[in-house]
């Protein structure tokens, strides 16, 4: 038995598993003298050839586009003119791992120079290095783990490109040494559906295929849990999965104020999961996937057959589409500029309709043609809408194409508020709260060092989502959250009493949502809002709420 | 030793797919074939890096040299890959 180790908690599950940790990219040793050339050299190809097989064989064990996407690097790793570079570099002298390092720079720098898709590249070369260098080095291999059985996945911190190639039926738990409650990491976890403990200072401690204790609900990781220890986590587990299990259905309170629990949908793998999810239909139907990694915008055609499936997997019910949002940390060669300082304040979401009119209306007539084909109840909605003539003028073109219902997000302040204006030329709103809080608070939302302004609690961003409830609810028009506040159980509550009419998340994060409001009236909810608005900061807010709901 | 010049036909210039196709047939011809703009030193063009690092764009000119057995025969193949639309291959 070990001590426990503490961070911060996400989620209210536990679980139990070995550990696997993701290894940190190897630091380069000082150069050293080469005694030995032709064994130095053939160390190198050995290092090379040893990523071509991880990569082959990673590539064999995934479909479709994983599996190209694998196959491609293993043949930049595999390259015959990188491994005679590397070579011939040891001849003249350089040590194994520096050879490797100059060949892969010197392609890299030539790919950054050249720009636009090809300097894309520069990262898989530097992933691809950073593999061949380890190998060398007999380090472990940095990137995802991959033991063969589940497990407790153990890192320094999670990164976007990193938790794309989680495999969810492996990783039982997720803990990380930097990250807080909204990190990324905390956002994935909600997603998978897996308890967390995040910001744990004492995590990489902990070996590989060492047994632990993942507490959400209270942070705390417990290394070499006691049979007695994993069976109560086990017992008070299934209590609580019979809890959620108990409540199905459309969402609403206690007292039966209905709140429609929705799914957010992003890409077409996700597709028969969301459908399949107990809720009322899709909150964010997310089309960027549709225009990533291509030189030109995709035909009305083949957008149309996209949107058809997600309308016929979700037949009766509402699916919420949000038009292209390019720019910002999506950027597309055709509908955004590279020469942007600031790209999160630059033109990106509906502002790049106004450069590049037809991109929209392509879009525009697939969906209406989509939507004609199915049974779906089909609203549209414009990302950074920032003033009403920009929802006045979005919504006649949405009309114009035959759909009834046009929508704008609430993610620039400016917008939230003049909301009653905005109500007054569109049919419903839907807060992005991830965005609404980097423009409140102007925080990058992508420095985990800025998490606490980010952090949907703040009262100044509640404060914005009730201006936006209230004119909302004036004008009789829905209002939903589409950000990850929306899967926070108690965050869930508060923004229900603040006025909220729908909330959308991962699927896995609604049972939880569903059992909160179920178990509170839309007075108690209001109370809660009212604690919240008025707290100090986010962590006064999150406690204030918690002990009050602890206390009913 | 035979040459020819072909103009990139892929609309998104020789990049990811339309590369990877143009390296693994290089790779299959028995004769040794290189790439590059006429004029400038050319690359291997079994090498998918060297290729990437052209960054040759759709429209542009490139020259393939081949050298060995089945020369011509390699570069008529070659040619006709780099000129065809790869993207829409997918």
């Amino acid at each position: 038995m070990s001590d426990p180790i503490r961070g911060i908690g996400v989620g209210t599950g536990s679980a139990a598993g070995p550990v696997a940790r993701m290894a940190s990219v190897p630091a380069l040793p000082a150069p050293r003298p080469v005694t030995d050339p032709a064994a130095e050299a053939s160390a190198v190809r050995a290092a090379l050839g040893a990523v071509v097989t991880d990569l082959d064989e990673r590539a064999a064990r995934v479909s479709g586009a994983g599996a190209e996407v694998l196959a491609a690097q293993a043949m930049m790793a595999a390259d015959p003119v990188l491994a005679d570079e590397a070579a011939a570099l040891v001849e003249r002298g350089t040590d194994g791992a520096h050879a490797l390092t100059a060949a892969f720079d010197g392609f890299r720098a030539a790919l950054v120079a050249a720009g636009g898709h090809f300097a894309e590249r520069a990262a898989d070369l530097d992933d691809l290095r950073d593999r061949a260098v380890a190998h060398l080095l007999g380090l472990p291999v940095p990137g995802l783990p991959d033991p063969g059985h589940p497990y407790v996945l153990v890192a320094d911190d999670l990164a976007p490109a990193d938790t794309a190639l989680l495999d969810p039926a492996r990783v039982l738990a997720l803990v990380t040494v930097r990250g807080g409650p909204t990190s990324h990491t905390a956002i994935l976890a909600k997603a998978l559906g897996v308890p967390a403990v995040v910001g744990c200072a004492g995590a990489m401690e902990l070996e590989d295929g060492r047994h632990v204790l993942v507490h959400g609900a209270d942070g705390v990781v417990e290394p070499d849990p006691s049979p007695e220890a994993l069976g109560r986590a086990a017992d008070r587990e299934r209590r609580r999965r019979e809890l959620l299990a108990g409540v199905q259905g459309p969402g609403r309170t206690a007292d039966g104020h209905p709140v429609a629990l929705l799914v957010n949908l992003g890409a077409p793998h996700e597709l028969a999961g969301a459908a399949a999810a107990d809720a009322e239909g899709v909150g964010l139907f997310r089309t960027e996937f549709l225009f990533l990694d291509r030189a030109e915008a995709p035909s009305r055609t083949e957008q149309a057959a996209a949107y058809r499936k997600v309308f016929a997997a979700f037949a009766g019910r509402r699916v919420v589409v949000r038009t292209l949002d390019a720019g910002a940390d999506k950027p597309l060669p055709f509908a955004t500029s590279a020469d942007e300082e600031n790209p999160a304040l630059g033109v990106r979401g509906l502002r790049t309709a106004a450069r590049d009119p037809e991109l929209l209306e392509t879009q525009l007539a697939a969906i209406a043609e989509a939507a004609e084909a199915g049974t779906a109840q089909v609203w549209v909605m414009a990302p950074m809408v920032s003033v009403p003539r920009e929802a006045a003028e979005f919504a006649a073109r949405v009309r114009a194409h035959g759909l009834p219902l046009a929508g704008a997000m609430i993610e620039v302040p400016a917008a939230a508020l003049r909301a009653d204006r905005l109500a007054e030329v569109c049919d419903f709103f839907s807060v992005g709260t991830n965005d609404l809080a980097q423009y409140t608070f102007a925080a990058d939302r992508t420095l985990g060092s800025l998490a606490e302004l980010l952090d949907p609690w703040q009262p100044a961003l509640l404060a914005l989502v009730a201006a936006a409830a209230r004119a909302a609810a004036e004008h009789g028009r829905p209002i939903g959250v589409c950000g990850e506040a929306a899967a926070d159980p108690e965050l869930a509550l508060v923004l229900v009493g603040l006025g909220i009419t729908s909330l959308s998340a991962a699927p896995a994060s609604l049972p939880e949502v569903r059992a909160a409001l179920a178990a509170r009236t839309l007075a108690e909810c209001r109370e809660l809002a009212e604690l919240a608005l008025l707290a100090e900061d986010a962590a006064d807010a999150r406690g204030k709420v918690r002990s009050r709901i602890a206390g009913h | 030793m035979h040459s020819i010049q072909v103009t990139v036909g892929s609309r998104s210039g020789l990049h990811a797919r339309p590369a990877s196709l143009f390296v693994q047939a290089a790779a299959r011809q028995p004769a040794k074939v290189t790439v590059g703009r006429p004029g400038q030193a050319p690359v291997d063009a079994r090498s998918l890096l060297s290729v990437l690092a052209l960054a040759a764009g759709c429209g542009e000119t490139l020259e393939l040299t081949a050298a060995g057995d089945q020369a011509q025969d390699a570069l008529t193949a070659l040619a006709d890959l780099l000129a065809s639309d790869l993207d829409a291959a997918a």
